[in-house]
């Protein structure tokens, strides 16, 4: 449940779930996305859900943040509907190329690098939101000892399809972009699809995904 | 019938195409984008007789040279800009910016650059043949959708041209782009992450625009603002005008092609009254913040869109 609506600037209403997080709270999260979306405010420019946060944009002059908030609350969220996910199987190619940073995951969690692939491969991973960068995934949760801070001097570029993680949590690079993430393979899908306008995301919040391995012959065959 | 169009003889440092922006695709990584000064591109597109919302070539600092080719058209040049026409017939004439003009086939128009501002707008009549995508025009380099398959333009690309309706008379408006004095801003929900004295210092200090500014972001320079609770947050949405500070204590303005989603405690937010002159700001400039309240920030944004009204009604 939302615990707390306030403002964000002037344009945005800031709507916070509480300090925890976790696949319930998201999930709760995703309701109200949902829910306001298919509500069709007048107004509302845009929804941004997170791990545990609501931010919706408004346009002033066709609604006021008062007014919204107003609607807002007034949002029931039907705790037992079950919401529409799928599972996506994502090959990851895992070499010196494009694992940048398994050798810092060797050192830095005194793990071989054999247990952490095996470890990373073993999980299913929920995706808690989708932003930052177009279709980029946001991922969790990795096991306990392979949780690791980001890289303390982010890199200027980070090449598409990278798989990083960080913390609780694992991503895919749907673009170059900058990033501290560390990267433990690269993937051959396109995560971003700008041809597909209704859908042009792989990965959706609320959907599961499972990691395969595929050699770099695989990966080329593969490569979109 | 031949092609109506904009061979690009010199494309200018970031030229692209811009609307009012792409709304509803922040859940999946689209910021807004659309035109970064908002008032001086609805003036250029009243100032042709177009629909408000019509496409236009926004250019940044040096703007593109482009040669007209097969046919004639009514443009318009808004922002603060130097700019020149080059007739076929080799004469030069003396762009003036807020008021339309014709080109003839084999004209060129250059422009030159944007005076202690940094954006600028070229309307023309009837607007430009291009795609949208996600509901937009608005060019995103970052996840490549929009005008120009989500690219700036560059050298000997052409810009295509709806064939302009014969019928025009030449308009023109008396504007100066006024100088903003403060930047007003609202306090952030992380606000209280940071220490009184830097609350305070925000305020007090005077910031620089870094040259690491683009459309997605402005760096500030100046004071570093100490973080006394943590310099990470959960990440969440993020929308333009948002104020991030990072662990080295340098903020960070969201701008309209920004990452939707952030990590950064956030100390404030830019009021969307103050928009459109912050953008204008260049790398070096002074900035003085100012906070304000919601109330305030709300009724600001009245006034300022009531100016805007009357601006594009004295259009003549």
């Amino acid at each position: 449940m939302i615990k707390n609506i306030t403002n964000l600037g002037d344009a945005a209403l800031y709507c916070d779930f509480g300090e925890d997080v976790n696949i319930e709270k998201n999930l709760e999260v995703i309701k109200y996305f949902n829910e306001i979306k298919n509500l069709n405010i007048d107004g509302v420019l845009n929804i941004t859900p997170s791990y545990n946060k609501l931010i919706i944009s408004l346009n002033q002059s066709l609604i006021s943040f008062e007014k919204l908030k107003e609607i807002i609350l007034k949002i029931k969220i039907n705790e037992t509907t079950n919401l529409s996910k799928k599972l996506v199987k994502i090959p990851i190619c895992i070499n010196d190329e494009f694992s940048l940073d398994l050798d810092r995951l060797v050192s830095k969690l005194k793990l071989d690098k054999e247990d952490i692939i095996k470890t990373f491969l073993s999980k299913k991973y929920f995706c808690y939101m989708t932003g930052f960068i177009a279709g980029m995934p946001f991922l969790g949760d990795i096991s306990d000892n392979l949780r690791l801070k980001r890289l303390s001097t982010p890199r200027v570029k980070v090449p598409k399809g990278s798989i990083g993680i960080t913390e609780q949590f694992c991503n895919i690079y749907s673009f170059e972009s900058p990033g501290g993430w560390n990267i433990i393979g690269r993937t051959p899908l396109k995560i971003f699809d700008k041809q597909n306008q209704f859908k042009p995301t792989l990965v959706n919040p609320g959907d599961d995904v499972e990691f395969y391995e595929v050699d770099l012959k695989e990966y080329n065959n593969l490569n979109e | 019938m031949s092609k109506l169009f904009f061979n690009i003889i010199r494309p200018g440092i970031n030229t692209t195409i811009q609307d009012l922006g792409r709304n509803n695709y922040h859940h999946i990584g689209l910021p807004s984008s659309g035109a970064m000064d908002k008032r001086n591109f609805v003036i250029a597109n009243k100032l042709v007789g177009n629909n408000l919302i019509e496409a236009c070539i926004e250019f940044a600092y040096q703007g593109p040279l482009l040669e007209l080719v097969g046919g004639n058209i009514v443009c318009a040049v808004t922002g603060n800009i130097s700019f020149k026409i080059l007739r076929k017939n080799l004469s030069k004439e003396q762009g003036i910016c807020y008021k339309s003009f014709s080109l003839q086939e084999g004209d060129k128009i250059d422009i030159l650059s944007t005076n202690k501002s940094v954006y600028g707008y070229l309307s023309i009549k009837d607007g430009l043949i291009e795609e949208k995508h996600f509901g937009s025009y608005s060019t995103n380099t970052k996840a490549k959708i929009g005008a120009n398959n989500g690219e700036k333009f560059n050298q000997s690309q052409k810009i295509l041209i709806n064939k302009n309706n014969e019928n025009y008379e030449i308009k023109s408006l008396k504007y100066v782009n006024s100088k903003i004095e403060f930047i007003r801003i609202i306090k952030g929900t992380n606000f209280n992450y940071f220490s009184k004295l830097s609350q305070n210092k925000f305020v007090s200090d005077e910031y620089k625009v870094s040259k690491l500014t683009d459309r997605m972001g402005m760096r500030l320079e100046g004071g570093k603002i100490e973080n006394i609770t943590n310099t990470n947050i959960k990440s969440e949405g993020l929308v333009k005008g948002v104020i991030q500070v990072p662990a080295d204590g340098k903020p960070i303005i969201m701008l309209s092609d920004h990452g939707t989603i952030g990590g950064y405690p956030k100390i404030a937010v830019v009021i969307s009254a103050d928009y459109d002159r912050l953008t204008q700001l260049i790398p070096g400039s002074k900035i003085k913040f100012k906070y304000i309240s919601l109330k305030e920030a709300q009724n600001l944004l009245r006034l300022y869109d009531i100016e805007t009204e009357n601006i594009l009604n004295q259009i003549r």
